[in-house]
């Protein structure tokens, strides 16, 4: 049986690289984020992206320094999370 | 006629027919399915995917060989692009809900984020509105099986014109058939900027909004020295202009026939013609103009215009070319010469009040010992493929040079250690920048194999000119007095001790200069690739004799402009023929 509520796990995350969330991060988020099986969403400003959709994410229009909130709920949720604050604390793998 | 005023990046005039190269134009036929059709249409585009994405895949990793991964990577990200699930549940929508075609579909989703993006604030996403239609563009020649507006393969010679350019597309240009690019957005540092050089494409860019004033077929003059732009010209200026291209060209095919020749003067003295080159693909091109090495190969490139440090991979890749494409010619490494106008993404951390007096060239790299043992290793392992050299730049002091060749020896021990190949010896020099270094170089002499003097910045430390600053740019001359007697002093000491040196400024590309400097006594010169013919042209209609006097009475005049006066009226009396190029 499905369970009736599912927790969410929420983190918020500062861009930090300097080219933003720009055409290689996003690249490599959405990438990143088809791995896991929860839901993923990233929300700025109350604009809310689907991680593994790349065009959704660089419409957020998130530059350096820019705070968002990182939404998951299901099985893999804290492993998502905890992988893609990762990545953003990389900057990208760019410098 | 409407005359344009735009940012110069490439020299060079070409008078043509415009090529209005503008992607929002691309047509396709708006046209409906029936409902039957949209499973077989559907099936259609997935194939069309799947065959975009190999030609990305390709595009990738042919741009990574020419031009370095971190370009390559931007088609490895439009790839992510095209499988986007957003993208594609929106394109299935419009096919079987509305009954579009497969291209309609495409070309309505794109286009709907492409306008997004170039609406955005931000202006790194207007930016990345030209990656989408790269995507789409892409995409539909993968649905029509036919190349969309492609300059490829370009039948007809045209001028490129463009609101801008993407990396993709700058990059694939036939030099043969792009006479000259100009687009509205752009600047010095950009893509466009940079490729075009490399390529010597004549390119004029920043020019603002004019696409509207400016249709296909149009008659167009681009002065890439000047940034000027002139649609639809008078005949007064069209004729003008033709002039200055016809003899450009009849000179230019006359000196082409002495490419295999060599820079001899009639007298039997052998003159070296080496290329300065910055990017990989130059080194060919230099060969073309039948240069007789690269004295200077400058390594910025790998790191502008790039979001991410090279690897050591990239160094060793470039370097490898290079070596491989010279065939056993001498190749001059010169290590990073980065900081003041010319930034990677290692920035100061405060910015500084004089930045050509700060942390730059070979002052950076040893407070930056990682980043330079990277580009140390990677020259040291590409250098058994020919004849490679290593020069610092800006050096200043003995302290500074001592330092920079422990570094290189500590790096060659480790490469030894590491079983790594190198070469048993390895000839390591030293740019000539900095007056202090002149007045030292009989105590440098003994620890340097060979001296390059880097006329650029040698002109403006020497007449403390900073020849970006506009209100004194005219004090800039290479040709001062002053600045010629450290040059003659450097060609002494050096020979002195049997040692070479070579100039590799700007100075180099200006003929009368260049047989002032044979007199001096200077026998290597290293110059932009295009400039060889014709030095070479005119040290070889002079004797060392007639160099020599030149040169006795020019470093007896008193000032730059009794210099520079002399010498294009020796130039006109001994090698009239090329006196237009000058």
């Amino acid at each position: 049986m499905e369970p009736t509520h599912t927790e969410v796990v929420s983190r918020d995350l500062t861009v930090q690289n300097p080219e933003g969330l720009h055409l290689r991060p996003a690249g490599k988020l959405a990438r990143l984020a088809t791995e896991y099986n929860c839901s993923l969403e990233l929300e700025r400003c109350g604009q809310v992206a689907d991680c593994r959709s790349m065009i959704s994410l660089m419409t957020l229009g998130a530059s350096q320094g820019s705070v968002l909130t990182l939404r998951a709920s299901g099985p893999d949720a804290d492993s998502a999370v905890e992988a893609i604050a990762r990545l953003f604390e990389s900057r990208f793998d760019e410098l | 006629m409407l005359e344009l005023q735009g940012i110069a990046v490439s020299p060079g005039v070409a008078v043509g027919k415009a090529l209005v190269f503008d992607r929002e134009g691309y047509s396709i036929d708006r046209c409906l399915i029936s409902k039957e059709e949209t499973a077989s249409e559907w099936q259609r585009l997935v194939t069309a995917v799947e065959r975009a994405h190999r030609a990305l895949a390709d595009r990738g990793e042919k741009t990574s060989a020419s031009w370095g991964a971190d370009l390559g990577g931007i088609f490895t990200a439009q790839q992510q692009l095209l499988v986007d699930p957003h993208i594609r549940s929106e394109m299935d929508h419009l096919i079987r809900d509305n009954l579009y075609s497969a291209e309609y579909a495409v070309s309505e989703v794109f286009a709907k984020y492409a306008a997004a993006f170039r609406k955005a604030s931000s202006s790194f996403l207007a930016e990345r509105a030209a990656d989408v239609r790269d995507v789409e563009r892409t995409l539909l020649e993968a649905l029509t099986g036919k190349p969309a507006q492609t300059l490829k393969s370009l039948m007809n010679e045209a001028i490129v014109v463009s609101h801008d350019l993407t990396p993709g597309e700058t990059a694939s240009f036939d030099p043969e058939k792009v006479l000259a690019i100009c687009t509205e957005a752009g600047g010095p540092g950009g893509h466009t900027a940079i490729v075009a050089r490399g390529m010597e494409i004549p390119a004029v860019v920043g020019v603002g909004n004019f696409l509207h004033n400016i249709r296909s077929g149009d008659e167009v003059i681009i002065d890439g020295h000047l940034g000027r732009i002139f649609v639809s010209p008078d005949q007064a200026t069209l004729d003008r202009y033709r002039e200055r291209r016809m003899a450009r060209a009849s000179i230019v095919s006359q000196l082409s026939e002495l490419k295999d020749f060599p820079a001899t003067t009639t007298d039997g003295v052998r003159v070296e013609l080496m290329a300065n080159v910055e990017f990989p693909n130059e080194a060919q091109a230099s060969l073309t103009r039948g240069a007789d090495g690269v004295g200077l190969y400058r390594t910025e490139f790998l790191y502008l215009g790039h979001d991410t440090e090279p690897s050591e991979e990239d160094h060793y890749l470039a370097y490898l070319k290079v070596l491989k494409d010279m065939q056993g010619r001498p190749v001059v490494i010169r290590t990073l010469d980065l900081g003041a106008d010319k930034m990677g993404q290692t920035r100061p951390i405060e910015p500084e009040n004089n930045p050509f007096l700060g942390l730059r060239s070979i002052r950076l790299s040893l407070r930056n010992p990682s980043l330079f043992r990277v580009q140390v290793r990677a020259i040291l392992r590409a250098a058994c493929a020919g004849d490679c050299r290593i020069m610092f730049p800006m050096v200043t002091t003995l302290d500074e040079f001592r330092s920079a060749k422990f570094l290189l020896r500590s790096v060659t021990e480790d490469l030894v250690s590491e079983g790594v190949r190198v070469p048993s010896s390895l000839q390591v020099g030293m740019m000539v920048e900095v007056p202090a270094a002149v007045l030292m170089l009989d105590r440098f002499i003994e620890e340097i194999d060979f001296v390059s003097i880097g006329t650029n910045d040698l002109t403006q430390y020497t007449l403390a000119v900073d020849r970006s600053n506009d209100s004194v740019a005219d004090l800039y001359q290479a040709c001062d007095p002053a600045v010629l007697r450290l040059i003659q002093r450097t060609q002494q000491i050096t020979s002195e001790h049997g040692k070479s040196t070579s100039v590799c400024g700007e100075m180099s590309n200006n003929p009368a200069y260049a047989l002032l400097l044979v007199g001096m006594g200077i026998r290597t010169l290293s110059l932009a690739p295009s400039a060889i013919p014709v030095i070479k042209k005119a040290i070889r209609s002079v004797t060392l004799g007639q160099c020599e006097a030149m040169a006795w009475r020019a470093l007896r005049l008193g000032t730059a402009r009794e210099v520079d006066a002399f010498l294009m009226n020796q130039l006109a009396g001994l090698v009239p023929e090329i006196v237009l190029q000058a």
